[in-house]
């Protein structure tokens, strides 16, 4: 089934200083769907998703050309704030990043209250909510209280998604969400994107080194080779059957 | 094990004794000033809640305690929130080049003699303040005490050379350090913290509180007790400004008096063992205030490095 198409890219190019890291890439993220995009380290796979909500920009010297829609609008248009859009497109790093002096509760209310969410109750029920969607409550609920740094790596990072889906964005961008993280809470992620877009219909856009995960959670995926996109099809295409040779050779494990 | 030559090992001697010296220098004071101020220790606790200095040969410092408090909680009230702002300035706002070009003469200002900072205190800022600003700020919050006029008579008479002066001068003298060390923890943050605020659509002002004056809260206390020993134990520039007269009173627009400048202005002229010993014990107390702020101080830059050092490894 074809999905609608959510953010489309257009024509990205990035720089940091003189040095380009992304050249002319161009691809449709669906609606609903798990996007992965995967390559060798320094294929620019983290300077593409960093482009689709303006973090790249926050990088000193790095510039952007090229468009990204987001609904059929350029998240790069002239009147637009970028805080706004990080608001629309959520985001979740390769190192977990809770902030430690606040406490479980207020990590994951913390985008809210920047919106200027200020009643107890309804901050109480996001944080349940959001912690039972990262399925992070049953462990957490009598240390709500305690600093987000407290926890363990694998429990931090699903604390930031939490943090991240608070504000209800309507797409998660996930950067090599479990580079950090050993495999039994590597699989809780993964359990948990699948189940966020099952259950949630999320849009999910996720970079990953790890080829095992990206054909385990995503429909589509999209090869990178030094700032170029090499290949972008279905998952099951992109590992069983791609047409790009390059692409064949990165999958089976022949470089990288 | 690896072949040491005997110029290693002599080199290596050579620098351990250089450096446990200042351990050696620090117990050597410690043990000098308990020793000097031995014939009025024993006098007891007077020396601290007495308020006469060398009358009826009774030493009492409070005063002294009092006015070296509030001349460095004065400086700590004006002083921290203008560092932070510089110290913010620096480290998020400012363009690189524009940062070390600011830097460079803000560690500048700690390199100004006291002295220097004392004259100018007294025949530029004193004259100043007691005839433009004090009696401005007396006219309209007077009412609250430690603003109130200083005299009974009428017209009232701000003085120049008070505790409030002596309080400014610190304030300007503290902000080098306060704001370099403040600077220092805020650069520290990690870049994922501020991502992580940038990413819940936080601007650059909510950014820099939600996330990294947040997470720098240690350092930043830190450079507060290190600003408070700085001001506690600054003697030449108070001694210039402060009046120096043991007394307590409520505005802070009458003179006073602190330790350090007790000391400097009465050790010359003592005349009697006792009074010597009274300003040695003065200087242990001093002394003794001054490293509890100092230790705390660099006891939690030690914890805020050792904590952001485990979070960069998770």
């Amino acid at each position: 089934m074809e999905q609608d198409v959510k953010l489309d890219v257009v024509d990205l190019s990035a720089w940091y200083g003189k040095k380009q890291a992304l050249s002319g890439v161009s691809f449709p993220i669906r609606s609903g769907e798990v996007t992965a995009i995967i390559g060798p380290s320094g294929c620019g796979k983290s300077t593409l998703i960093r482009c689709l909500n303006r973090m790249h920009e926050l990088v000193t010297d790095a510039t952007v050309e090229g468009k990204v829609m987001l609904d059929g609008t350029d998240i790069y248009g002239r009147d637009l704030n970028p805080a706004d859009i990080r608001r629309r497109i959520g985001m979740v790093f390769q190192k977990p990043n809770p902030f430690p002096n606040m406490s479980v509760r207020d990590n994951v209310v913390a985008g809210l209250r920047l919106g200027g969410v200020r009643d107890k109750k309804r901050l109480d029920e996001v944080a349940k909510t959001c912690l039972e969607q990262v399925h992070l409550w049953d462990e957490v609920k009598d240390e709500l209280k305690k600093s987000g740094a407290s926890l363990s790596g694998g429990q931090q990072q699903r604390l930031c998604i939490a943090r991240a889906l608070a504000v209800q964005p309507e797409v998660l961008l996930m950067d090599e969400p479990c580079s950090a993280l050993d495999p039994i809470a590597t699989a809780k992620i993964e359990e948990l994107i699948i189940s966020l877009k099952n259950e949630l219909n999320y849009t999910i856009v996720i970079v990953t080194h790890n080829m095992q995960q990206a054909a385990r959670v995503a429909d589509r995926t999209a090869f990178m080779y030094l700032g170029k996109l090499i290949e972008f099809d279905e998952t099951v295409t992109i590992f069983g059957n791609p047409k790009e040779q390059l692409t064949e050779r990165y999958v089976t494990g022949k470089f990288g | 094990m690896a072949k040491t030559s005997w110029s290693d090992e002599l080199f290596r001697y050579v620098v351990l004794a250089v450096a446990s010296s200042a351990v050696v220098l620090f117990a050597i004071y410690l043990v000098e000033l308990v020793e000097g101020s031995a014939p009025t220790i024993p006098e007891g606790w007077y020396f601290l809640y007495g308020s006469t200095f060398n009358i009826n040969n009774l030493y009492g410092v409070y005063p002294e305690i009092w006015g070296s408090m509030v001349t460095s909680a004065i400086a700590l009230a004006i002083g921290v929130p203008v560092s932070v702002g510089v110290a913010v300035f620096l480290s998020e706002v400012s363009p690189l080049r524009l940062r070390s070009t600011l830097s460079f003469f803000v560690e500048m200002l700690a390199a100004v003699p006291s002295v220097v900072y004392g004259l100018w205190g007294l025949i530029v800022l004193a004259p100043a303040l007691s005839t433009k600003i004090y009696p401005v700020v007396g006219r309209y919050i007077g009412f609250i005490p430690i603003f109130s006029c200083p005299t009974t008579f009428a017209p009232c008479f701000y003085y120049g050379l008070s505790v409030m002066t002596a309080g400014l001068i610190l304030a300007l003298m503290i902000i080098p350090i306060v704001a370099a060390i403040s600077r220092d923890a805020l650069l520290a943050v990690p870049a994922s913290q501020r991502e992580a605020a940038y990413a819940l659509g936080a601007t650059k002002s909510e950014v820099i509180r939600m996330s990294v004056i947040s997470y720098a809260r240690q350092g930043i206390i830190a450079a507060v007790f290190l600003g408070f020993a700085r001001a506690f134990g600054e003697t030449m520039a108070v001694t210039f400004v402060i009046g120096n007269e043991g007394i307590v009173s409520t505005t802070l627009f009458k003179p006073g008096y602190t330790l350090a400048s007790l000391i400097a202005t009465e050790f010359s002229t003592a005349s009697s063992g006792t009074e010597v010993s009274a300003l040695v014990e003065a200087g242990l107390v001093l002394l003794l205030v001054s490293f509890t702020a100092s230790f705390v101080g660099r006891l939690l830059i030690r914890r805020f490095i050792k904590t952001k050092e485990s979070a960069s490894l998770l």
